[in-house]
């Protein structure tokens, strides 16, 4: 026996088996109840019996017929890693379909072993499955569990230990015979492939595969000679043409290969399954509520709204007490500095300027983030985000995206770093672009606490109080409004501006509402975004702070830079109803939306450091005697809402991207758009003046 | 029996896909998904917004538009078909 395994998990998106990736390996990993979550390989191990286990999460795919980015990492992986095990994970409660993937798995390799999830989930739908007939039908070793169950994992880990060992038998039967044109189709080509690098297997696959003509062939088939190349294309032209005369086109022979896949699978799950009756004609009582006509879509707005809500309330104390500790903090890191006998000048500028900022962003970026995430975690888990793009794909439709836009854009509420992240999930590469080009007129938690205050200062207090509370929020809904309607506008512009491809069918799998368990989704959100997303803010705050500092404190003809390039700005300002700190604010809060409001204000009160405002009135004093009208309000309110967004967000365009072209059109695109709309409404503001 | 596209298929009604009229990639993406001659599918629910459609295939709630649905064709089963 070995010390060192290599096991490869696959199987169909949707199954748990991320959770059991995560179960096995203890890793932290992301997963949410909808299909397409994981696109990378995720890699862990662990040790059982002394044996270390080396284990590779594949993306979930349905077939191995290669489709997609995903499907051709997994076909690869299986083909050509000669992994020691292939364990695939399987649903209980929709075993043919799982099947399939299985079987076109035992094509190419006999050391597979099946593994189905979900158990207890079978038992609530009182599903009925013999496992040990399963097994001697698809002469594969089969395990059933319940990936939340410790007991079952540890099941897992001694049933994976002892088909390595060769403990349990696997007899190699062919798992699935196809009609017999193609059967003689395959005899005539597997020959021509060379003994020493294909196994009799991988030649029977490759000969479907060289049949159907699919397109991305695997490397280490296309690496052949050209010679050899040659013949083997011949033979596999004359088989076609063989099938051709028998009245089988290609594309006839793709699906007799599909119906016999299919109809082998049915056949299997149905020796081994017994149910009672269930009716699967009618959706579940939640699936109804959640897409009626009526109802539908406004219980879904209500449900973010409310997400809303709570982060935005129940940030704002523990924003202001990790202030306060921080504030508490800052003569003892400055001591410890001087202690280090830096030279004074630097001291300033790490107290009064990196640790200002760092601390800044942290205290008013981590506790909204911390609400926000575990909730809007459960709601995927729960699986109301698939049920979210289907009710808006329509709308989302006519401008050339799909519903999945949504789903980053609900994202981008909390953080738009993370939304761009989730465009991964579309799979259309011109919807994902401009998706995530598109994400930051989404405001993110850093951006809606100043939209907050500067509508009730300024919107509000036109109106006597309760009034004014109300008609400040309407007029949130309405800046929320424009970005949807701006998101939408701009990513059909970019659609329609982008080639003009046949898109990729639209599909997406609605998962049954399933039980989540809390502390994972806890713990899970917070490693995986929260402080993921965190570390990469501060990481840009830390050079931020400091540049701030010297802009604010370096003196040029006795004004500090900070004043010198605000004025240079001013005329741009003013032009489009703003004034020139407000713009050189904006632009030096690019590491964090967060540090829009303390750096503004450092400006106008021409002190060295960043400070906070002791209540909301003073904030309100302060801008209007620096001149800041209704108008002013608006369009800060508006270029907030529509400029570039924060450097976490474009260095994560970047990396999803690939491509430093977008994003600087990541940057060019909204800030274009906030310039445009601060035009258009200072015009429109002056002409209303004018005119009456 | 009646034969229509799947865009046709009415709310909870059931029906066995006869045929696939799209080529190429789009075809085996769909098939892929259970969408395959000889499958039985169900119609579940629509969005509000009228499009896509939620069908159960294989067990499996898969939600297509329109403009896909449309070429899959299929054969409703009457009620009483189903036993």
């Amino acid at each position: 026996m070995k010390s060192n395994y290599r096991i490869i998990l696959a199987g169909n998106p949707n199954v748990g088996k991320s959770t059991v990736f995560n179960a096995l390996t203890g890793l932290k990993q992301h997963t949410g109840n909808w299909s397409g979550k994981t696109v990378e390989l995720a890699s862990g191990s662990f040790r059982h019996n002394n044996c270390n286990f080396l284990l590779e999460d594949l993306p979930g795919t349905y077939s191995l017929i290669s489709n997609s980015p995903e499907e051709d990492v997994a076909r690869d992986a299986i083909l050509f890693e000669n992994p020691d095990l292939i364990l695939i994970v399987a649903d209980a409660t929709c075993l043919t379909r799982n099947l399939i993937l299985l079987l076109q798995i035992m094509e190419i390799t006999p050391k597979v072993a099946l593994c189905v999830n979900l158990m207890d989930e079978a038992n609530r739908k009182h599903i009925c499955l013999d496992l040990q007939k399963l097994s001697s039908l698809l002469g594969i070793p089969v395990l059933g569990i319940s990936a939340q169950k410790r007991s079952d994992i540890r099941n897992l880990k001694e049933f994976i230990s002892s088909v390595v060992a060769g403990k349990t038998s696997i007899s190699s039967i062919s798992p699935v015979r196809y009609p017999s044109p193609i059967e003689d189709a395959i005899c005539k080509i597997s020959p021509t492939l060379p003994n020493a690098d294909f196994s009799a297997l991988q030649k029977r696959f490759l000969s479907l595969h060289l049949l159907e003509t699919r397109k991305s062939l695997p490397p280490s088939f296309s690496s052949l000679p050209p010679p050899v190349l040659s013949s083997i294309e011949q033979v596999v032209t004359e088989a076609k043409q063989t099938l051709f005369r028998q009245d089988i086109s290609e594309i006839r022979i793709h699906d007799l290969i599909a119906e016999s896949l299919f109809s082998r699978s049915r056949w299997i799950t149905e020796q081994c399954i017994s149910l009672s009756k269930t009716n699967t004609t009618t959706p579940s009582a939640i699936d109804r509520l959640l897409t009626s006509r009526w109802f539908g879509i406004p219980i879904m707005l209500l449900f973010l709204g409310l997400l809303l809500w709570i982060t935005v309330s129940g940030a704002n104390y523990p924003s202001s007490w990790l202030m306060q500790f921080f504030l508490w903090l800052k003569p003892y890191f400055a001591s410890c500095l001087t202690f280090l006998s830096l030279p004074p000048f630097l001291i300033l500028l790490l107290t009064d300027g990196v640790y200002q900022t760092v601390t800044w962003v942290t205290a008013v970026m981590l506790p909204p983030m911390l609400i926000f995430f575990p909730l809007f975690t459960l709601l995927e888990d729960l699986g109301f985000l698939p049920r979210l793009a289907f009710n808006l794909d329509r709308s989302f439709q006519r401008f050339g995206s799909c519903g999945k836009q949504a789903l980053t854009m609900c994202m981008g509420l909390g953080c738009n770093a993370v939304g761009v992240t989730g465009c991964r999930i579309i799979s259309e590469k011109k919807e994902r672009f401009a998706s995530m080009i598109t994400n930051g007129f989404i405001p993110c938690n850093g951006r809606f606490s100043l939209l907050i205050t500067l509508s009730t200062l300024f919107i509000g207090t036109l109106f006597p109080q309760n009034l004014g509370s109300v008609i400040s929020t309407l007029f949130l809904l309405f800046l929320i409004s424009c970005s949807v309607l701006l998101t939408l506008f701009v990513t059909g512009l970019l659609t329609r501006l982008w080639s003009k491809t046949l898109s990729a069918p639209f599909s997406l799998e609605l998962p049954p509402f399933r039980r989540p368990k809390v502390m994972q989704i806890f713990i899970r959100s917070l490693l995986d975004r929260t402080f993921h997303v965190l570390l990469r803010a501060l990481r840009v705050s830390v050079p931020a702070g400091a540049l701030i500092w010297l802009l604010a404190n370096v003196e040029v003809q006795q004004t500090s830079l900070l004043s010198f390039f605000s004025f240079f700005l001013d005329p741009f300002g003013k032009f489009l109803g703003m004034d020139g700190m407000i713009l050189l604010a904006f632009l030096l809060a690019l590491p964090a939306n967060e540090i829009f409001l303390p750096i503004l204000l450092m400006g106008y009160l021409s002190s060295g450091t960043m400070i906070e405002p002791a209540n909301l009135l003073t904030l309100k004093e302060i801008f209007v005697s620096q001149g800041w009208t209704i108008l002013t309000a608006i369009n800060v309110m508006m270029f907030s809402l529509l400029h570039f967004p924060c450097a976490t967000t474009l260095l994560t365009i970047k990396k999803e991207s690939g491509s430093f072209l977008w994003t600087v059109y990541g940057f060019l695109i909204p800030t274009a758009t906030a310039i445009f709309v601060c035009m258009i409404t200072t015009g429109c503001w002056t002409l209303f003046h004018i005119l009456f | 029996m009646l034969y229509h596209t799947l865009a046709d298929l009415p709310l909870t009604r059931t029906a066995i896909i006869s045929s696939l009229s799209i080529q190429g990639d789009l075809r085996r993406r769909i098939q892929d998904l259970g969408f395959s001659p000889g499958n039985t599918v169900t119609a579940l629910f629509r969005s509000p917004l009228g499009d896509p459609t939620a069908y159960r295939v294989f067990d499996t709630v898969i939600a297509l538009r329109k403009k896909e649905a449309k070429h899959i064709g299929i054969t409703i089963l009457e009620k009483e078909d189903l036993s």
